[in-house]
């Protein structure tokens, strides 16, 4: 008999292709990995609903109802917090997408591009904690851009009283999201361009007389949108919940809705737990509007652009080398930003005096370098295990679902895709709460296997997203030649397709080991401080404001993605020094 | 598995579930038991992190315990102690009753009293430990009473704290001693002084301090807030903090979160003058090159506020022995003045001197206590702690008007 | 009946709709063409021998090869070999990696593996190409290349899938000439998909035309 497999609801017979033990294993790792995936945030999600509706009887809370969600609204700063927490979410995602559409829309296909490209990946394994530090010394009014131009230009000796960073209406975290927002999508519409077949595209439309920017908008943005919707989605989600960066950028009277929340969890006040689970659900709720309103959006956009692309106008000049500026300047800005904040940081790790208004520290020295370095050693080691653990979990999980699909012939369906996503459409806050009651009751608290097992939530949908598409889009008539060459399935797997994927395993994995770098909350919640990484160890050092071992923490905290993204570039290399076929070709 | 294995596995499980109560908790009375038992143990003390002085002296605890005791102590670093009882009050609500991870906990004040009253503690077991004979609990209430609560032996002294302002000398060389005073300076200086925001235990320790500056009798801050009197007892004190936002840094539309932040937004000469819990911490920041040279601390003319911080063991804790061990030590006479020496951190001592050996009083008298800390002399006695719940009134108050900016 | 590639009452269906009926016997040594415009099912039918067909199609009859039934066997058990319009050379390994790949494990020993290679190499007139690699060939080198990769591998059967397309003119028919003969020294049955009815000539065998 055939074995079968059901799918995202369709039933496909399967090819018999497989061989006899990965026929038994093989199908089962899709659903192992959903299980993976998604049984923490369901069981968070369940584990805050009922403090949420008053059922926590550790803490004394027994009747079921909606009381706690009334002192919520009856807290003061309530509407304001909920409405900057989805204004910045909407505005710091609309912006990052204008961003890379007038990129793209101007400068795709050109060598500016290549430039752009590389220039934004490697931002995007900064941790976010330390761009939002840099960008937070960068533009504060005693911050890096004041002293360069004080007191000649400005004329201030002591700094002005202006509230730029921490203002209350969120722009400052605004730009710290945005900052890391660009390159993430950017590489993700870089992926879907490569599957929309963007070139030929453009040279028919330009062919018919548009201008570049027009042809772009009007032929491959409807194209590719579609394929960037859910990351889209995720940055909209994350915006809007984020915590580690809201803590250091966004306002504080009234803090956002997740930073509040996380402070009455923490609170002696054990009350305010309940008030704090009814905040992560209705924060659950204002992600939901958001993603609506942005849906609803979509839909006018669409219409709109409809009649505006037949419409058939080939695009003014002027309107492109707007375009043009806009997205080259947005660019080089995010860069620009990104390159001096890491500079400052940097700088601060090995300064001794320094007060506004010197550019430069009145000394350097390694002082602090040599202070921390002991107190590292640890972290560091955490981190690394931690992370390994997590990305190697991941790759194994994700390699096995693909193969799966190769082999039985299984294509996930659309609905698959969006179960991909729910860990980055569920805020972290809203379920982790939740989770760290599951941990401890299943006696798993503490270990560097169970924040493993928690970061690996958030680790494996990205491995899946890096991997997927290469994997896709290898030539499936190698394993067919490698077949009928007497290679049974592992043999191709082994042998030939993990080779020459390698470049974009070593990508995953080094994707993978950034996320995992970056987590704070899981690691805070699920490890009970028993489990101690840098990011963890630089959030609560930056409590105490000393620059200078925050710089060093920052330092730290990027070392190791930029590492692995570095072994990723240059493994493959040294591997296929000769082999010119596996160099990427440009 | 063999059946063996199977059934002891089986007892540890059903043991771990019935029999941790019946575990012999660690007696302090019998101290040589209590060190031959904490042998070997691990002990996790999740204190504060935000200094790097603070950090390195806790670093040096740990290898002095391991010497002497053969102890294994790990500083779990938080950000905020709530952190710490947050975990506990987890592993409660899970049934978690024993092999918590939580062994030794920094804590005071509306911490230990959230803790106390869920009877999330283990004890009594402070004043059995063999260095409280050089404490003096008559001559300093603040060691057995936590913020007007009594300790009931339930946390071990270690460290005395008392609040200061700092100030540049070379930019403020006469600071206001008054909180009407400070009021005219801001008004003269607008947006240069800040404190942390409520309800940080610095910025909720400011706003206490300015409190005992407008109320006609202090006495009532010792006892319960009464709820009638309240509003009269307290107005002046609203008023003045109504006047002083508008003043503050940033127009009081943002604040630093934390009493450290506040030494950057010096250092960056972003302010003036800032209020400390500590009064050796000017000096230390100036070694540390993180203030310039010409920055000293003062006290208000009526006094300031002082306490003493504690460490407490959970009810569920791995390793109390181990942990009664750390507390012992901390409350030696050699941590105690190491901790004193502004070299390596610069905090209070919870030692009456005149109880100590005459060796172990001249190492304290030998130290140079810093540049910019006051002798206990110019400190003056300090001010009590009012009772938690002027704090929680305090704070609630204070984050229902100034907590969201119109 | 027992030698050559045999097609019995072979159908190829998908949704009700008969992509490809054939009935055929190919003889040891024998090309069997087969026309047919785009979408004819060519590759189908192709797919469906070497077992990587999608599960779509439903397939009925029977295809044996020297007695033995190949529906139903793994691809990696059918002992049928194929080349595309692409060479497909494995480009993480050398040519003497590529050609090594198919050999079975019997020959043991590098020393043999490697005599074998050489053998190979020296057959199709390249000799010394071993340690190359495959990204820095000409086009002829790597047809020759992919065509040893098959035959070392030890067939039975082979089949092409336009493979003479990407080739210039002057080199289609020295390969032709190579593929057709060396499957005649082996006494392999092909089954050869193409558009160009040159091809079709040159083979010299039966010719089959697919309709839409």
């Amino acid at each position: 008999m055939r074995p079968s497999l059901s799918i995202g609801g369709r039933k496909v017979v399967a090819m018999n292709v497989a061989g006899r033990r990965s026929r038994r294993m093989l199908p089962m790792l899709p659903l192992l990995t959903l299980v993976v995936m998604l049984g923490p945030v369901l069981a968070g999600l369940a584990g805050t609903l009922a403090p949420a509706l008053g059922w926590f009887p550790a803490i004394g809370g027994h009747d079921i109802g909606l009381e706690r969600f009334a002192e919520l609204l009856a807290w003061p700063g309530f509407r304001q917090s909920l409405t900057v927490s989805i204004a910045v979410g909407l505005g710091a995602t609309a912006v990052s997408l204008a961003v890379v559409v007038a990129i793209c829309a101007a400068w795709q296909g050109s060598r500016a591009f290549a430039w752009i490209e590389r220039a934004l990946s490697p931002l995007l394994s900064l941790p976010h904690a330390a761009a939002a530090f840099g960008l937070a010394f960068l533009i504060a009014p005693s911050g890096w851009l004041a002293r360069l131009l004080s007191p000649w230009a400005t004329g201030w000796e002591q700094p002005p009283d202006l509230l730029i960073v921490q203002d209350p209406n969120g722009l400052a975290l605004l730009a710290g999201l945005v900052l890391k927002e660009v390159p993430f999508l950017l590489l993700m519409t870089l992926a879907a361009l490569v599957q929309a077949d963007a070139t030929r595209s453009m040279q028919v439309a330009r062919s018919l007389g548009y201008g570049r920017s027009t042809a772009w908008l009007k032929v491959v943005l409807p194209r590719v949108y579609p394929q960037i919707r859910l990351p889209v989605y995720a940055v909209l989600a994350y915006s809007a919940s984020v915590v580690d960066v809201a803590v250091i950028l966004g306002p504080s009277t009234p803090s956002t809705l997740a930073v509040q929340v996380l402070r009455w969890s923490n609170d002696p006040d054990l009350a305010l737990r309940f008030r704090a689970a009814a905040g992560a659900i209705v924060q659950l709720l204002a992600v939901g509007m958001a993603l609506v309103a942005w849906r609803v959006v979509e839909k006018l956009v669409y219409h709109w652009g409809r009649a505006w692309i037949e419409r058939g106008g080939r695009g003014r000049r002027c309107g492109e080398r707007w375009l043009g500026g806009v997205g080259l300047g947005a660019a080089i800005l995010t860069v620009a930003a990104v390159a001096a904040g890491i500079a400052g940081l940097a700088l601060w790790s090995m300064a001794g005096q320094w007060s506004f208004p010197s550019v430069v520290p009145d000394s350097i020295g390694l002082r602090t370098w040599e202070r921390s370095a002991p107190e590292l050693v640890a972290p560091l080691i955490d981190t690394l295990v931690v992370g390994a653990l997590a990305t190697v979990a991941a790759l194994v999980l994700t390699l096995g679902c693909l193969e799966a699909e190769f082999r039985h012939g299984v294509r996930p369906s659309t609905r698959a895709m969006w179960l991909l996503y729910v860990p980055l459409l569920v805020p972290q806050v809203c379920f982790l709460l939740g989770l760290q009651t599951l941990a401890l009751g299943l006696g798993l608290d503490g270990g560097r296997l169970a924040v493993a097992a928690a970061h690996l939530v958030f680790v494996l949908p990205y491995v899946f997203l890096s991997l997927a598409d290469p994997w896709r889009a290898w030539d499936r008539r190698y394993a067919t030649v490698a077949g009928t060459l007497g290679a049974t399935p592992d043999r191709v797997l082994w042998a030939v397709r993990l080779p020459m994927l390698m470049r974009s395993l070593l990508t995953a994995a080094a994707v993978g080991l950034a996320v995992s770098v970056g987590q704070y909350l899981p690691t805070i919640m699920v490890g009970g401080g028993r489990v101690v990484t840098l990011t963890t160890e630089a959030v609560a050092l930056a409590s105490g404001g000393d620059r200078r071992v925050i710089g060093a923490y920052a330092m730290a905290q990027m070392a190791l993605p930029l590492l692995a993204f570095g072994l990723a570039l240059a493994l493959p290399h040294l591997l296929w020094r000769d082999r010119r076929g596996l160099r990427p070709s440009r | 598995m063999t059946m063996a294995r199977l059934l002891r596995a089986l007892a540890v499980l059903l043991g771990l579930g019935l029999g941790s109560q019946a575990l012999a908790e660690p007696d302090p009375g019998d101290w040589d038991g209590v060190i031959a038992e904490a042998r070997g143990q691990t002990v996790h003390w999740h204190a504060w992190a935000g200094s790097t002085r603070i950090n390195d002296y806790i670093a040096w605890v740990a290898q002095q315990v391991d010497a002497r005791y053969g102890i294994r102590l790990e500083h779990v670093k938080i950000a905020d102690t709530s952190d710490a009882v947050g975990r506990v009050i987890a592993e409660k609500a899970a049934g978690r009753d024993s092999g918590g991870a939580v062994d030794l906990v920094w804590i005071n004040g509306e911490n230990f009293a959230a803790m106390k009253e869920n009877g999330l503690l283990f004890g009594p077991w402070a004043e059995a430990l063999p260095n409280w004979t050089f404490v003096d609990p008559v001559a300093n209430a603040s060691l057995v009473y936590d913020f007007t609560v009594p300790t009931e032996g339930l946390e071990a002294p270690w460290g005395m704290a008392q609040v200061v302002f700092f100030h540049d000398t070379s930019r403020v060389p006469d600071p206001p001693r008054t909180m009407a005073a400070l009021l005219d300076w801001a008004a003269a200086h607008p947006g240069r002084f800040t404190y942390p925001q409520p309800p940080d235990f610095l910025g909720t320790t400011f706003l206490k301090q300015a409190l005992y500056g407008f109320m006609a009798d202090p006495k009532v801050l010792l006892h319960p807030v009464e709820e009638a009197e309240y509003a009269t007892l307290t107005a002046p004190f609203w008023g003045f903090v109504e006047e002083l936002t508008p003043l503050l840094w940033r127009s009081g539309r943002a604040y630093p979160q934390s009493g450290p932040r506040q030494i950057q937004l010096m250092a960056d000469r972003e302010i003036d003058l800032a209020i400390s819990f500590s009064p050796g911490e000017a000096s230390a920041a100036i070694a540390n090159l993180e203030l310039p040279e010409t920055v000293r601390t003062y006290v208000l003319d009526g006094g300031t506020i002082g306490n003493a911080s504690f460490v407490a063991i959970p009810y569920n804790a791995s390793a109390k022995a181990a942990a009664m061990v750390v507390a012992d030590f901390l409350m030696s006479p050699q941590a105690q003045a190491r901790k004193q020496d502004p070299a390596y951190w610069g905090s209070g001592t919870v030692l009456d001197l005149g109880l100590l050996s005459v060796p172990d009083r001249a190492r304290f008298e030998a130290l140079d206590l810093g540049i910019a800390t006051l002798t206990p002399e110019q400190l003056g006695a300090p001010l009590p702690e009012p009772h938690p719940s002027w704090m929680v009134r305090l704070e609630a108050d204070w984050q229902a008007r100034f907590g969201v900016a119109p | 009946m027992s030698n050559g590639l045999l097609f019995e009452s072979f159908r190829i269906t998908i949704a009700g709709r008969t992509l490809v009926a054939l009935d055929a016997l190919v003889a040891p040594g024998e090309v069997l063409t087969v026309m047919g415009p785009s979408g004819s099912g060519k590759s189908t039918l192709l797919a469906v021998v070497t077992g990587t067909a999608a599960g779509v199609f439903e397939v009925s009859g029977r295809v044996c090869l020297d007695g033995r039934s190949l529906l139903g066997l793994p691809a990696h058990e059918r002992r049928v070999g194929i080349l595309f319009q692409d060479e497909l050379l494995f480009p993480h390994l050398s040519v003497a990696g590529n050609l090594a790949f198919g050999l079975a494990p019997e020959h043991r020993g590098r020393a043999t593996r490697r005599r074998l290679v050489e053998e190979g190499l020296s057959a199709v007139g390249l000799s010394g190409f071993a340690e190359r690699d495959p990204a820095t060939l000409s086009g002829g080198q790597k047809a020759r290349v992919a065509l040893l990769r098959t035959l070392l591998a030890g067939p039975r059967a082979l089949l092409l899938d336009e493979p003479f397309s990407r080739l210039d003119v002057a080199l289609r028919v020295a390969m032709r000439r190579l593929v057709f003969g060396m499957a005649r020294d082996r006494g392999l049955p092909v089954l050869l998909v193409t558009h160009d009815p040159a091809d079709a000539e040159d083979a010299g065998g039966p010719l089959i035309v697919l309709d839409a």
